[in-house]
């Protein structure tokens, strides 16, 4: 257990120190609140709109942007230090494989789940200060949500960028698989889904579209915040076939959680298998 | 207590295709000093990475103080191991410091040590400095701080003095005559060390993955057989120092500062020597037993089949090793 905080905290001093945390914050902070101030520039008027407006759209941007974010934060967690030469040495020390990779991973989750909790949390308080808020608890509550998936979303694709640091023997590959990832799981998949859906006239089950849905982090992360803003529905394309399905936020949340744990769990697995 | 401290018998080490190492025993037994010797891809970094747990043995009976050490007690082994890899690199944004209260830390140490250890490899000034700006030597006295840690009672260090200026790399046989004086057990693993002779108990020679001959030196010159060399400065002719010294077997040539170099069999040592200096006509001698250099060149000629020059010529190269698997 105390390995597990010496090396999740030299990770998470290493993030406060490349500008990692600040940088984060700074993107989500600025982001959220120029969505909450332009959002609705394009109707002609400029100033805080709408609660649900901002959400919806900071969800839509966000989707795109905190995966590149988690897998360039984390991709060469594993596959940097062995090129570097310091997982051979590390792994001299009593310290067992799991302990290395479960302590870095907790130390990436702090970085992005700091950074996320403040950007978007200072935003949310910016925007309750000088908005014209009608009613702030439900403020309060749909960023709650977004903060927490969020969280969940980044710390999924950081388990993903997990899998491949600890699946190859170059950085450049990782972070070109990362790429890949990226784009399979953030835009292939719902034209994948959509291309189904044309293909076959719609003939898809429903039910068996909702739980397609479930397969991709991204999209869970899209109908958690959709579902709670239902005059949203219309804006949010594909995803609002998910939030007809009526799935409970907690089970939305804890799916979230299961994407999280399976990388992480097929990392740390291979990584002990794996031989120095 | 007389267990050795490493006990290697008839450890192979195959990744997939490739034998790695093959049937070789070792052992080291506390407080000695052992030199690992090899050519590059010779099963030398396998040789260290069994011995540290980090790979397992594919035949043959491995115990590191008493242990298997990829096994469950491996955490409480490398309590009392320090590793000095190859071309060591650190996290080159923080500083040395830094770096050293880190793996203190993974070592249970308390980092009050971390300062009196920089101190003692010379790099108190630089502490506070990032990694990224020592140079080579300092990132290997850093490495060597690192190893300390802890004060291990098995030290493997690979190349240590590469990187490394005369005076260091005489600080640093200082500190290994030191801690075999404290009972450590060290293994010096190189590719070439010069000098390195006086601080080690045996040597242990390796070539394509087998053990090609193991000892101390001087066993190591009894079975290699290698000519003595000796360097006169003399005003008589070759062809008549040959004829006087014909009956001991020995080849005489010119040196390249005008002397001349007769290599002796080692056993006609004090005879030739007798000889030469009985009339009174030599002016300065110089002698040189087989250095570890050659004696590395010879077993490891035996096996290559190659000539003994380019292999002194190759040994004399001291850059680093490239990556061994």
């Amino acid at each position: 257990m105390n390995n597990l905080l010496i090396v999740a905290g030299k990770e998470f001093r290493d993030g406060l120190r490349n500008r990692w945390v600040l940088a984060i914050t700074l993107v989500f902070g600025l982001l959220a609140i120029g969505l909450a101030y332009f959002g609705a520039a394009a109707s002609g008027q400029v100033g805080f709109t709408r609660v649900s407006t901002t959400i919806v759209s900071l969800s839509s941007l966000a989707v795109f942007l905190i995966p590149l974010i988690a897998l360039m934060l984390a991709y060469d967690s594993i596959v940097g230090e062995d090129e570097q030469g310091t997982l051979l040495l590390l792994l001299t020390y009593p310290i067992s494989r799991i302990e290395i990779l479960a302590g870095k991973f907790l130390g990436h989750a702090a970085i992005l789940g700091v950074s996320t909790l403040v950007g978007f949390g200072v935003a949310g308080g910016i925007i309750a200060g000088f908005g014209s808020v009608e009613n702030l608890g439900e403020l309060v509550a749909a960023l709650a949500l977004f903060i927490l998936s969020a969280m969940l979303l980044g710390w999924a694709f950081i388990g993903f960028a997990y899998l491949i640091s600890v699946s190859v023997a170059e950085k450049s590959r990782a972070a070109g698989i990362a790429l890949v990832v990226w784009f399979l799981f953030v835009i292939v998949f719902d034209l994948a889904l959509l291309g189904l859906l044309v293909g076959t006239g719609g003939q898809v089950s429903e039910g068996l579209f909702h739980y397609l849905l479930l397969l991709n982090p991204t999209d869970i992360f899209r109908i958690v915040n959709l579902t709670f803003f239902e005059a949203a529905r219309t804006q949010a394309g594909l995803a609002s076939i998910g939030a007809d399905a009526a799935f409970h936020p907690a089970l939305l949340l804890s799916a979230m959680l299961a994407w999280v744990a399976a990388p992480l769990a097929l990392a740390l697995l291979i990584f002990r298998r794996r031989e120095a | 207590m007389t267990h050795p401290v490493i006990e290697m018998t008839g450890v192979s080490k195959r990744f997939g295709k490739l034998t790695a190492l093959k049937d070789v025993s070792l052992s080291l037994g506390e407080g000695e000093v052992l030199g690992l010797m090899g050519h590059n891809g010779a099963g030398k970094s396998t040789s260290m990475k069994l011995i540290l747990g980090l790979i397992r043995p594919s035949e043959g009976e491995l115990r590191v103080f008493g242990h298997d050490p990829s096994g469950a007690e491996a955490n409480d082994l490398r309590l009392r191991l320090g590793y000095l890899p190859e071309n060591v690199q650190f996290y080159e944004q923080l500083s040395g410091r830094e770096v050293l209260r880190y793996f203190a830390r993974l070592k249970r140490v308390d980092h009050g040590v971390v300062d009196t250890l920089l101190e003692r490899v010379g790099l108190a000034h630089a502490m506070h400095r990032r990694v990224k700006t020592y140079s080579k030597g300092m990132r290997q006295r850093l490495g060597l701080a690192q190893a300390l840690i802890g004060e291990p009672r098995l030290m493997l260090l690979d190349e240590p003095t590469v990187g490394l200026d005369p005076m260091a790399t005489r600080d640093f046989y200082a500190m290994v005559d030191e801690l075999r004086g404290r009972g450590v057990s060290v293994i010096l693993c190189s590719h070439v060390l010069p000098g390195v002779e006086r601080h080690i108990d045996r040597a242990a020679i390796l070539g394509q993955g087998r053990m090609l001959a193991s000892g101390s030196i001087d066993e190591l010159r009894e079975t290699a057989n290698l000519p003595l060399v000796i360097r006169l400065r003399t005003p008589l002719a070759p062809e008549l120092l040959a004829e006087r010294l014909q009956a001991f077997g020995v080849r005489i040539s010119q040196g390249v500062t005008g002397r001349l170099e007769l290599a002796v069999p080692t056993r006609n040592k004090v005879e030739v020597l007798r000889v030469l200096l009985a009339d009174g006509q030599v002016e300065d001698i110089d002698l040189e037993p087989p250095t570890l250099e050659s004696l590395y060149a010879h077993f490891d000629g035996t096996i290559r089949r190659e000539s003994v020059t380019e292999q002194v010529s190759m040994s004399a190269n001291t850059g680093p090793e490239g990556v061994t698997v």
